[in-house]
């Protein structure tokens, strides 16, 4: 076999430039300025375009990673931060609950009701939302519910996933959206499960986006407090075996005076949070250290949601004694009536401590006594937690594999973890040293790495300059890909490895993505750029005289598409 | 001679050298000859609960341990439905019930993988590679399976539903991945002028890319082709047009069909999700058991679309580890061990159960909280797909490589 290859790639490349990397290796100091500014922008933006190149051979490798790191001096543009005021972004998690949690739209529906003479009783809270459908009435009141359910999950999904995508797309501070994706894969939640519908856009932009970059014990930290995560992972239930029924504030709020009967440990968050989020499976702990470390949890969960109900109830009556005329779009609105302030804990991430839950016994996590004192224990493992030697390994090598290769170097990965240890988890310091490593300028690592689904969707709407309008045809083919954005179901998050992701179904479904988006087939998302040769300068590596050839064989109307879909622009 | 063709000819080597008489499958395995029994394994993600699939209806225990989220007894409304008296299934599972009445599913009961994890991933990666606790081995047991199996050169001898290739069928035998959709239609690819350009440039290019886009487009030939059969149209037509995207119950029935359809089908993998039920499990009614229903109805339906094809295919269930004996605080379970294994089809001594129960007392259970594990889940599979797909020891050795098959916990289950 190697008799006929060899000889057949040395005759193509007397005749052109167009091989790719892997074909004839070269040595690291060999590399030319152009090629090594390709890598950077490879593997630090989700795609680089013609205009990345000419802007960092202007002001020069390192000073392009400082300012990548460092990205608060990089201008955004008006219409990405307008993007990112969206509600869905922005509003805390009470907020957020309080005009588009369930009672809130189930109130909204009988209001109209009642405006309309359907039913005659004046206001009232309705405890759950599957009230049993008896009549008609009934029955439309229902389908009338569903469908504001719908409509709300949609704004939220709708606005947090376009606000994703667009800045994924245009932001010029490209580290800091690789990195947001990397963190919320790392700390992932789904939005398909329950509240986390409504609180998935709040969780990205409060818990992770500030600190992609920063210290990675903020990152942590703020994850922990987020009621998106506390949900996701049952936390929220976790409470002592003997803990009354919740404090004051949350009993004399509960809508039925039911007994609260869900008291017990619950392990889920404080295994993922050992396993996954900070000291890796092979981290060294055990069950016991998992079961101590939920005792340590106990108590930490959101307000009471009968308190949120509670006010809820009570600022609707208000609002409905302003403005009687209130229309069915009322939930849309409700916000500006509702000051979400009172409610107790943590108001930006919406977390609540509640001492009546927490197991007050001492605890030992790793061989360390945590003397029970409440809500301080908490931040005493988390920062145990983030500065073990275990979750420096693990860390390092998930950033390793992300930006280096699948299976990176043990050598880079104890570097790093070094690095990590010396900076206190200082994440922008940890990926500088991660820039500058042998291992990440190794030609045999250098367009070794093949694009997710999301990686192949941004790269390609950047490659053409693709401002998107509607954000629907990206979250389908997301969807059909196996990758569907904020919904993988798993608190490990998706995997980002060639093999993973290449498999015989998902590259043809690419090319049929490439070939109907190059077409224009696909609404509010239209290639801007289509100059050939401009689009060209995004694959990630020299053209191949084998697509060369194909694609000038090919009709004119095909030839877009066929970049997009050409093997060059799978990896990276 | 690439690794493939190497294990195919290893294959066909042993089979001619095997020991007559030693086992039961070795006489089978030669009257199969083409005709190797077909395998569907179903993966339940998440670590389904098999204390309310098989909830021990006659031990008091069981009761005092799940106040909240026991099954009742077979005598209540909503119990369970009556398998031995000891045993019953969770009502849930009623589409499932009429299999084991005709002997033709049974559980393995305490079983699973040895190593202890509790982690999903981590138990679900050793599951599906065969080898727990070894992170080193890179192949699935089903993929090493298949470059066992006679070789029938299809692009669809093995199917694995889902956008993402399982670890479990990971290797270097082709899989072919089917999304499944909502409707089959025509994608840009289909049309000749479009595939034709692609072609241009991935084919002969001697590398992954060219090998996985000329399976991706042999596949979806396949696919569409077997769509077409009248019978697959037919069964469009009856759903309206679309096929449910999200229901197991409606790829249960496109995959019976695709199977039956297609004889050169050999393996097919699915793998569902939703059963880590930490939080409010519920009963015989409620969460899990909504979940068990769309299982139960899945299968029922499957084998219903396999047809006379069902004769010839065997059905196994798994999934990474089982759930805390004891309920937590909040009406759900936590991380267990051992669990059930569902095992369905004609060489099936079903109707009744295997392995070895302990009870649920504190000193029997594993680190005093879980179900042990005391059946190997390689035991079971390895005699049971070894008998089917007539498999020597030696080729069980390579699906299962480092596990020595020893316990008599199965002995009689296949037939």
């Amino acid at each position: 076999m190697q008799n006929k290859v060899v000889p057949a790639l040395l005759a193509l490349s007397l005749l052109t430039s167009g091989l790719n990397v892997n074909a004839l290796p070269q040595k690291a100091e060999t590399q030319s300025e152009n090629d090594k500014i390709q890598h950077l922008l490879n593997r630090i933006t989700f795609g680089k375009t013609y205009s990345d190149i000419g802007l960092v051979s202007k002001m020069g490798i390192e000073n392009y990673i400082k300012s990548q790191l460092h990205p608060q001096g990089i201008a955004v543009s008006e219409d990405l931060e307008e993007l990112s005021k969206a509600e869905a972004l922005q509003a805390s998690p009470a907020q957020l609950f309080i005009k588009y949690g369930r009672p809130a739209i189930k109130a909204a529906v009988q209001n109209q009701e009642q405006l309309e003479g359907k039913i005659q009783k004046p206001f009232e809270l309705v405890k759950g939302a599957n009230a049993s459908d008896k009549d008609n009435s009934k029955t439309e009141s229902k389908k009338q519910f569903n469908k504001m359910v719908r409509e709300a999950n949609q704004i939220i999904y709708g606005d947090t996933a376009l606000n994703r995508i667009a800045r994924a797309v245009e932001s010029p501070r490209q580290l800091e959206e690789v990195m947001t994706d990397f963190w919320f894969n790392h700390f992932n939640i789904s939005s398909d499960k329950g509240l986390d519908k409504i609180w998935v856009g709040a969780y990205e932009e409060k818990a992770i986006r500030p600190y992609v970059l920063g210290r990675f014990r903020d990152l942590l930290g703020a994850t922990a407090h987020h009621a998106a995560m506390l949900f996701y992972l049952d936390n929220w239930q976790n409470s002592a075996p003997k803990a009354s029924d919740g404090d004051d504030f949350a009993q004399n709020l509960q809508p039925n005076k039911k007994k609260n009967n869900n008291k017990g440990i619950n392990e889920n968050y404080a295994r993922e949070l050992m396993e996954l989020h900070t000291l890796g499976v092979d981290g060294g702990y055990t069950q016991k250290d998992v079961t101590e470390l939920a005792r340590v949890l106990t108590g930490l969960g959101t307000p009471n949601r009968g308190a949120m109900i509670g006010k809820l109830n009570r600022q609707f009556k208000n609002a409905r004694a302003q403005n009687p005329m209130m229309n069915n779009r009322f939930v849309r609105n409700y916000g500006q009536f509702v000051s979400a302030d009172q409610l107790p804990g943590n108001k930006l991430l919406g977390s609540y401590f509640d001492p009546a839950r927490h197991d007050f016994g001492d605890k030992v996590i790793l061989g360390t006594k945590f003397k029970g004192e409440g809500e301080k224990e908490i931040e005493q493992v988390l920062d145990l937690l983030a500065k073990h030697p275990s979750t420096a390994k693990h860390i390092s090598y998930q950033l390793a594999q992300y930006f280096v290769c699948d299976k990176p170097p043990a050598s880079l990965v104890e570097n790093l973890s070094q690095v990590y240890l010396k900076s206190d988890g200082d994440i922008a310091t940890v990926l500088g040293a991660l820039f500058h490593s042998n291992e990440f300028w190794d030609v045999k690592n250098q367009n070794a790495k093949f694009k997710s689904p999301y990686r192949f969707l941004i790269s390609t709407l950047r490659a053409t300059d693709t401002r998107i309008e509607d954000v629907k045809p990206a979250v389908n083919y997301l969807r059909q890909a196996g990758m569907p954005l904020y919904q993988c179901l798993t608190p490990d998050g998706y995997k980002n490895t060639q093999e993973a992701w290449l498999n015989p179904d998902n590259l043809v479904n690419r090319l049929n993505f490439a070939t109907a988006f190059s077409a224009g087939r696909l609404r509010g998302m239209q290639p801007q750029t289509t100059r050939l040769d401009l689009v060209a300068q995004s694959l990630p590596s020299k053209m191949s005289e084998k697509t060369n050839s194909a694609i000038k064989k090919a009709p004119k109307a095909m030839q877009l598409a066929l970049i997009l879909g050409s093997p060059e622009f799978m990896k990276y | 001679m690439n690794r493939r063709e190497f294990l195919k000819t290893a294959a066909l080597a042993s089979c001619s050298l095997m020991v007559p008489g030693m086992e039961a499958w070795a006489l089978e395995s030669k009257t199969v000859g083409k005709n190797t029994g077909k395998l569907v394994v179903v993966f339940l993600r998440g670590a389904i609960d098999g204390l309310s699939v098989l909830p021990p209806v006659g031990d008091s225990r069981y009761y005092s341990l799940r106040p909240r989220i026991a099954i009742p007894s077979s005598q209540s409304e909503n119990g369970a439905l009556y398998l031995d008296g000891h045993f019953g299934l969770h009502p849930a599972l009623a589409p499932i019930l009429p299999l084991w009445k005709n002997k033709k599913l049974s559980f393995v009961l305490n079983s699973g993988s040895p190593n202890p994890t509790r982690s999903h991933f981590d138990a679900q990666d050793y599951m599906e590679s065969g080898v727990p606790g070894s992170k080193s081995i890179s192949t699935g047991w089903l993929n090493r399976l298949l470059a066992q199996l006679p070789s029938n050169d299809s692009p669809v001898r093995a199917i694995n539903i889902g956008a993402t290739t399982p670890r479990i069928l990971s290797g270097p035998v082709a899989v072919a991945t089917y999304a499944p959709t909502a409707k089959r239609r025509m994608t840009p690819l289909d049309q000749p002028n479009i595939s034709a350009a692609f072609s241009e440039m991935y084919s002969g290019r001697n590398d992954v890319f060219s090998k996985t886009f000329e399976q991706g487009m042999a596949a979806r030939g396949e696919f569409n082709e077997a769509f077409e059969k009248s019978a697959m149209q037919e069964m469009v037509a009856a759903d309206g047009g679309a096929l449910p995207a999200n229901k197991f119950s409606g790829f249960g029935r496109q995959l019976g069909r695709l199977i039956k359809e297609e004889p050169k089908v050999q393996v097919a993998f699915l793998a569902l999700g939703g059963f880590d039920t930490h939080v409010n499990q519920g009963a015989s009614q409620g969460q899990l058991a909504n979940q068990l229903n769309t299982v139960g109805r899945g299968l029922q339906e499957l084998i219903a679309a396999l047809d006379d094809t069902f004769n010839n295919t065997m059905v196994v269930v798994i999934s990474e580890f089982g759930r805390t004996v004891k309920e937590n605080g909040n009406g759900g379970t936590d991380h267990g061990h051992g669990n059930l294994i569902w095992l369905m089809g004609n060489r099936v001594n079903g109707g009744k159960l295997y392995g070895n129960w302990s009870g649920l007392d504190q000193n029997s259970l594993f680190e005093g909280r879980d179900l042990p594990v005391m059946t190997d889940f390689r035991n079971v599979l390895a005699s049971g797909i070894g008998n089917h797909m007539g498999l020597s020891s030696k080729q069980r050795e390579i699906v299962f490589p480092g596990y020595m098959p020893g316990d008599k916990t199965v002995a009689g289950i296949f037939a």
